[in-house]
């Protein structure tokens, strides 16, 4: 089913962050500003590859502009290289010595880092990720997990009210995930974020870590936002705070007659 | 006679009106307005300013309220006072509007902040092309494993009473829950 939206009110973290959660495969195409585009690949939630239209993405640009290559390797190549794909070109090279496959695949990943690096200041553009779409022809594919990038691109996130209304309140406080899909020991993080993590505990209100730690409202905001976008936290109510107890139907009834109550509704809609 | 209530909650446009009228047996008294500024405009005509109200009838003792509320965050006032007595509630979210999920997300929040009462989240309008997957809805709006997120279009009867179901057979499993954790602090 198709994943439409616009970055303005759904930002490339955000997008990131589904893809990464839900392991998802597809190609994901950014119409970005002033008419340049991105396209990107994923497999099972892991960056597989990124390009954008104004930006040679072959892989003999890539290489020269990284200088993994000299003017004259570049210019000979090109000639030669002309007809091939990028996976055809990767293998000679390697096979005639010139790079390991590591090192082409390495060039790579910062060349795709890059271009995510690109995405994080587009405010706005019209996204469509197809979990269907054939994966682009004779390309090289890396796997990179996203949760760096995720937690990057939150740092980049300076607009107060977007995260305010991430996280409007600073009442709350945070607990690890079950089941996380991110691995901490894969993590670039901050020492800051890293101050904030060793706070995390449903007895700590947002407001009490930031505190704690001197961080301003939106220092606080930003962190916990990438590390919820990351995956590796949720946010609950806070351990000890009781809860504003508004009266609900029926609480006063035993158990036994609430049931009933309840049974009848249920009966009473399948019927309808 | 007995009342109880069902609120249904969500954004603007979300179809919550829509939700209620499909399977109310009176018509639903809806306090829409035709809409003034410009940009929600262009989405709708009108809008609900006050709440709908719709009814269903479950026997002669009993009957079920369902309420829902305005789509724009300035009656946000009226929340709390339409949660008083509830059974639970539904959030409504338009499944072919991601712009929208930031403020499902908060009303949702501020709902659970005041009502300790399970509620199922209904992705509305899957009939639409463009509408997002139940689980790709779940992580934008950051719902736990735990949370009903139910495919719904609300002009289909079949659809609404399978998200009104869903929401009953939470609370059935949450009565049980709460039994459960009121006998082991009572056997402590
Ligand atoms: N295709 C489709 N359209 C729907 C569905 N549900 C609602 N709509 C349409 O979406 C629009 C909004 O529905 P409403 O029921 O007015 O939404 P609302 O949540 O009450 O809106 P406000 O009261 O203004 O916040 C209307 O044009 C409905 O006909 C659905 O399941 N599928
Ligand atoms: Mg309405």
């Amino acid at each position: 089913m198709a994943l439409k939206g616009n970055l303005r009110t759904f930002s490339i973290v955000q997008l990131l962050n589904l893809i990464h959660l839900a392991r998802k495969s597809g190609l994901l195409r950014i119409q970005g500003p002033k008419g340049q585009q991105a396209e990107l690949y994923f497999q099972q939630g892991k960056l597989a590859y990124a390009s954008l239209s104004h930006r040679p993405n072959n892989l003999l640009d890539i290489l020269y502009q990284a200088k993994r290559l000299s003017g004259t390797q570049y210019r000979a190549l090109k000639q030669r290289a002309a007809q091939y794909s990028d996976r055809e070109l990767g293998l000679m090279l390697v096979n005639a010595g010139y790079f390991t496959p590591i090192e082409i695949l390495n060039t790579l990943k910062a060349a795709y880092r890059d271009v995510v690096r690109t995405l994080f200041t587009w405010r706005e553009g019209e996204f469509i990720f197809d979990s269907h779409a054939p994966p682009p022809k004779g390309k090289i594919f890396v796997r990179m997990g996203l949760e760096n990038l995720i937690i990057e691109g939150s740092r980049h996130l300076r607009e107060w009210e977007r995260l305010e209304e991430e996280i409007p309140s600073l009442k709350v406080a945070m607990k690890f995930v079950d089941q996380p899909r991110t691995n901490l020991q894969n993590l670039n993080l901050s020492p800051e974020e890293w101050r904030v993590l060793s706070y995390v505990n449903p007895h700590n209100s947002l407001e009490k870590i930031a505190r704690a730690l001197k961080l301003s409202d939106m220092e606080i905001r930003r962190i916990v936002y990438g590390l919820l976008q990351a995956g590796l936290v949720e946010l609950v109510r806070p351990e000890n705070e009781p809860l504003p107890e508004i009266k609900l139907a029926f609480s006063d009834r035993p158990k036994e007659e609430r049931l009933s109550l309840l049974n009848k509704i249920i009966d009473r809609i399948r019927r309808l | 006679m007995q009342t109880v209530k069902i609120v249904v909650t969500g954004p603007f446009n979300a179809g919550k009106t829509q939700f209620i009228r499909t399977v109310s047996e009176i018509d639903v008294v809806s306090t829409e307005r035709k809409l003034t500024a410009d940009t929600e405009r262009q989405v709708k005509e009108s809008t609900t300013v006050a709440m709908d109200f719709g009814r269903i009838t479950i026997d002669e003792n009993l009957v079920l309220y369902l309420f829902g509320t305005p789509g724009q965050r300035r009656f946000d006032f009226m929340w709390e006072i339409l949660s008083e007595g509830m059974l639970g509630f539904i959030v409504m979210v338009d499944s072919t509007r991601p712009e929208t999920f930031h403020e499902a997300r908060s009303i949702l929040e501020a709902f659970k902040s005041f009502a300790p009462t399970p509620y199922v989240v209904a992705a509305n309008k899957q009939d639409l092309e463009d509408a997002w997957d139940v689980e790709d809805l779940r992580i934008a709006l950051r719902l736990g494993p735990n949370v009903k997120v139910v495919p719904c279009i609300a002009t289909d009867k079949e659809s609404v009473k399978r998200v009104l179901l869903e929401l009953l057979y939470s609370i059935i499993e949450y009565l049980d829950e709460m039994e459960s954790t009121e006998q082991q602090q009572s056997r402590r």
